[in-house]
């Protein structure tokens, strides 16, 4: 007991020491010390830059290196894609299974399953015509059956609302007599190509979650829960120019966001997608680094049913102590782009940039409001944070500074990612939470569909009949003009009813090892893995 | 307090000297810095990110311009009132219950020591980390689980002391005259081991120290932006390649405050 204690105070010591040492040529200049740390640290770390030569050395062997081991902030919640809720889930799904269309990397949708499809001039019956010759990852042929079973199983109201909600305007789906697929819509809807990018499975298969079979470039081979999920190509994949070029993929699961600097510096994982500002600085030198946005609402969420965020004045007022010049600065370096609303820029026509100046930081105006709803000395609310996501950690804890200038107290609880999707995000059982809430398809209706008042993903409880009554507009609506002035309208309510506090879409770096190339940003929350081969 | 200052002359232990040395200047540094701190350890400050060690800031600053000496202050007074708490509950339930088995033995003694021994078996970081899973996170529950996962090892240190004393003859000497068990057991014998029982103390309050280090370097621990020693050693990882100042504050008054107490523990026990 006692040689074990001190054995490990000798080893903390050591590791005390190291870092001190380090740190000695970084102190003494005290005006610059990122740069100086930074030139310490290729000093410092000769053995780290003798490993990199070798890595070198490796490249011209590495060409042909079919391997790559890829970092995930979180694991999966579910291997049925009809199922899985989280955005991190999707981006890894999106390369095992694909639908009838599926976005590109421009946000247009690409035919996929189905190599031609026509659309009536109501917008109310979309006729599909099927690829000859695509296999899902078992070898069978894909049938019109699979896609009335999947569409079927994915319209389920038992299913979470990633599709659901859109596909339930779904009158009838049917193989038509020359075996094409047949959807019509009880309402007309010209956004509803963009939901079939709903996965396509076998017929039958019940428990997808157990059996992940699908069509994409990449097939399931085994998951170990919190640590890993390993996918292999699909040798028999339907499009040759799209085909993968790296045989295994591994992702890990990193719960720890601290360490994922030392993993890439070590080898141990090749790239990771979601870097912050800290990271890629202190990995620009040895990787490959893609610069992009998260194509994120990042917003401080407000459980819009519980008091007193039941107050729009509240809300308001919220929104008027943030500041998010400051949390650009503190947290990404200056730079971030300024949301007002639930859109970002990435959606192009949709984007609203007049919305981000609803509320500009003015902390009297802020007071006042507060004082209107019976609030003038402030009050106390606890702000739920997924502490995998370092960055949302962080905002919080600027935030609680920002708000302790109205007189609102906040306390952040840090809860593991899995009780933020059960307890926050599907048992809406919160107050505030940091979170950024992803588009599951390149409409409108995916990032807004959620704040209508009987949403079953309305995870804020955003009650407001205006908002309804614009939502369903915008559905009816077919000319397309007039669809984006009934969305824009959607997206004024919300930023003046200030259904949240909005922050920003976040800064993106990706960062791969350079005997890798080809990363391609989507404007949606996915990962191409396809896309990436071994540098020639 | 006389017979403590008396026996400080007595003990020429170098160990329990340099001990102490370390313990009072941390303790005093964490009770002036309750009534006074020259920066609020959670006030940020956009034109002072990062700043390397200066007279202003002994520690330099981290990337929110928070100063880490502050922090280090707050944080070792939360890792001090952690220790303390959770010290307290784990001495208190050992005592309890191994006087109980070690004094009476038999049956009862044979089935708790069995359950003792099957706690023993998992390492008590593993226990207060299956607690806190059970009871969620904050410092109150991080107390409470250091605490229940500090018992095993305390009521068997105190169980083989009484086992010792009950066959002692002062023991014997009372209960011939009539003591009663409780009598017995609380006002003759604890007395009697408190110079084991004083040592095992300090080497639990080190290990909750370490241990809650551990946790919040999981990041089950402290929540932000009142963080613990573990925790901002944990939060400073990210930037360890760049800025490994933020690491040194927390990392070197955890070691001293570690060793301090080790050497105090060390001290206690070859004297007495």
């Amino acid at each position: 007991m006692r040689a074990g204690r001190r054995l490990a105070a000798v080893c903390i010591m050591c590791l005390i020491l190291t870092a001190a040492l380090g740190a000695c040529t970084g102190g003494r200049n005290g005006g610059d010390t990122s740069q100086q740390a930074s030139s310490a640290q290729g000093a410092s770390s000769t053995a780290d830059s003798g490993e990199s030569a070798s890595d070198a050395g490796q490249t011209d062997a590495a060409q042909t290196r079919d391997d790559i081991t890829i970092g995930i902030p979180q694991d999966i919640d579910s291997l049925d894609p009809h199922a899985a809720r989280a955005a991190g889930s999707r981006e890894v799904l999106f390369n095992l299974y694909e639908g009838l269309v599926k976005p590109s990397s421009d946000g247009e949708l690409l035919p996929a399953i189905a190599s031609a499809w026509t659309i009536s001039d109501d917008a109310t019956v979309y006729t599909f015509t099927l690829r000859e010759g695509v296999l899902f990852h078992d070898g069978s042929a894909v049938t019109a059956e699979d896609v009335v079973y999947s569409i079927e199983r994915c319209a389920d109201p038992e299913q979470p609302d990633t599709f659901q909600s859109a596909l339930e305007a779904i009158e009838s789906v049917s193989v038509t007599e020359n075996g094409e697929v047949e959807i019509v819509l009880g309402a007309p809807d010209s956004e509803f190509l963009a939901q079939l990018t709903c996965a396509i499975i076998p017929a039958g298969n019940a428990t997808p979650a157990q059996t992940p079979v699908g069509t994409g470039p990449y097939k399931y081979v085994s998951h170990a829960p919190q640590q890993n999920l390993v996918i292999e190509k699909f040798d028999d994949y339907w499009d040759p120019d799209h085909a993968a070029h790296i045989r295994n993929v591994t992702f890990k699961i990193e719960a720890d966001v601290n360490t994922v600097v030392m993993e890439l510096k070590a080898g141990t994982i090749d790239m990771f997608c979601r870097l912050t500002t800290d990271m890629y600085t202190q990995l620009a030198d040895d990787f490959t680094i893609y610069e992009g946005t998260m194509n994120l609402v990042v917003a401080m969420y407000l459980n819009n049913a519980h008091a007193p965020f039941n107050d729009a004045r509240v809300r308001q007022a919220l929104c008027y102590a943030l500041d998010k010049e400051e949390i650009f600065d503190f947290i990404f370096d200056g730079s971030g782009t300024p949301l007002g609303s639930s859109m970002y820029p990435s959606f192009g026509k949709y984007f609203d940039a007049s919305l981000n100046d609803t509320y500009t930081t003015d902390i009297d105006r802020a007071k006042e409001l507060l004082a209107e709803a019976g609030y003038e000395n402030g009050f106390t609310f606890t702000l739920t944070i997924p502490s995998n996501y370092d960055q949302y950690v962080d905002m919080s804890e600027v935030i609680r500074e920002q708000m302790a200038r109205i007189g609102v107290t906040v306390n952040i609880q840090l809860i593991e990612w899995n009780s933020w999707l059960s307890d926050v995000y599907g048992g809406r059982e919160y107050e505030a939470t940091i979170v950024g809430v992803d588009a599951s398809t390149m409409t409108a209706a995916a990032m807004l569909s959620r704040f209508r008042s009987d949403a079953s993903n309305n995870f804020v409880n955003f009650n407001s009949a205006a908002y309804d009554t614009a939502f369903a507009n915008a559905k009816a609506a077919v000319d397309d003009d007039e669809k984006t002035a009934y969305y824009k309208e959607c997206l004024t309510i919300l930023s003046e009813e200030a259904a949240n506090v909005y922050i920003m879409d976040m800064p993106n770096y990706v960062a791969l090892n350079p005997a890798f190339t080809g990363y391609v940003y989507y404007p949606l929350y996915l990962m191409d893995v396809a896309a990436l081969r071994p540098v020639n | 307090m006389l017979r403590i200052l008396d026996y400080i002359k007595k003990n020429q232990s170098p160990f329990f000297r340099i001990g102490l040395l370390l313990t009072l200047v941390i303790t005093c540094a964490v009770l002036i810095s309750l009534f006074y701190m020259p920066y609020s350890p959670t006030a940020m400050d956009r034109a002072s990110r990062s700043l390397g060690i200066s007279l202003r800031h002994p520690m330099g600053t981290d990337n929110f311009g928070r100063d880490i000496f502050c922090r280090v202050l707050y944080g070792t007074r939360v890792t001090l009132l952690i220790a303390l708490g959770t010290v307290a509950i784990g001495t208190t339930a050992g005592i309890l219950i191994g006087a109980l088995c070690g004094y009476f033995g038999g049956l009862l003694d044979e089935i708790v020591m069995r359950i003792n021994d099957a706690l023993f078996a998992f390492p008590s970081i593993l226990l207060a980390l299956v607690f806190v899973s059970l009871m969620g996170t904050g410092n109150l529950q991080l107390v409470l689980s250091l605490g229940i996962a500090f018992i095993p090892s305390f009521s068997r240190i105190v169980r083989g002391e009484f086992l010792r004393a009950r066959s002692m003859d002062y023991v014997l000497n009372a209960r011939l005259q009539g003591a009663s068990h409780l009598r017995i057991m609380f006002v003759h014998i604890l007395p009697n081991i408190r110079g084991v029982l004083l040592s095992s103390v300090m080497i639990g309050f080190n290990n909750a120290v370490l241990a809650e280090a551990g946790l919040s370097f999981l990041g089950i621990g402290t929540q932000p932006p009142f963080d613990s020693l573990g925790q901002m050693l944990s939060d400073a990882r990210i930037n360890i390649m760049s800025e490994p100042r933020y690491m040194l504050g927390p990392g070197i008054v955890l070691i001293l405050l570690v060793l301090g107490f080790s050497l105090l523990g060390e001290g206690l026990r070859t004297k007495t």
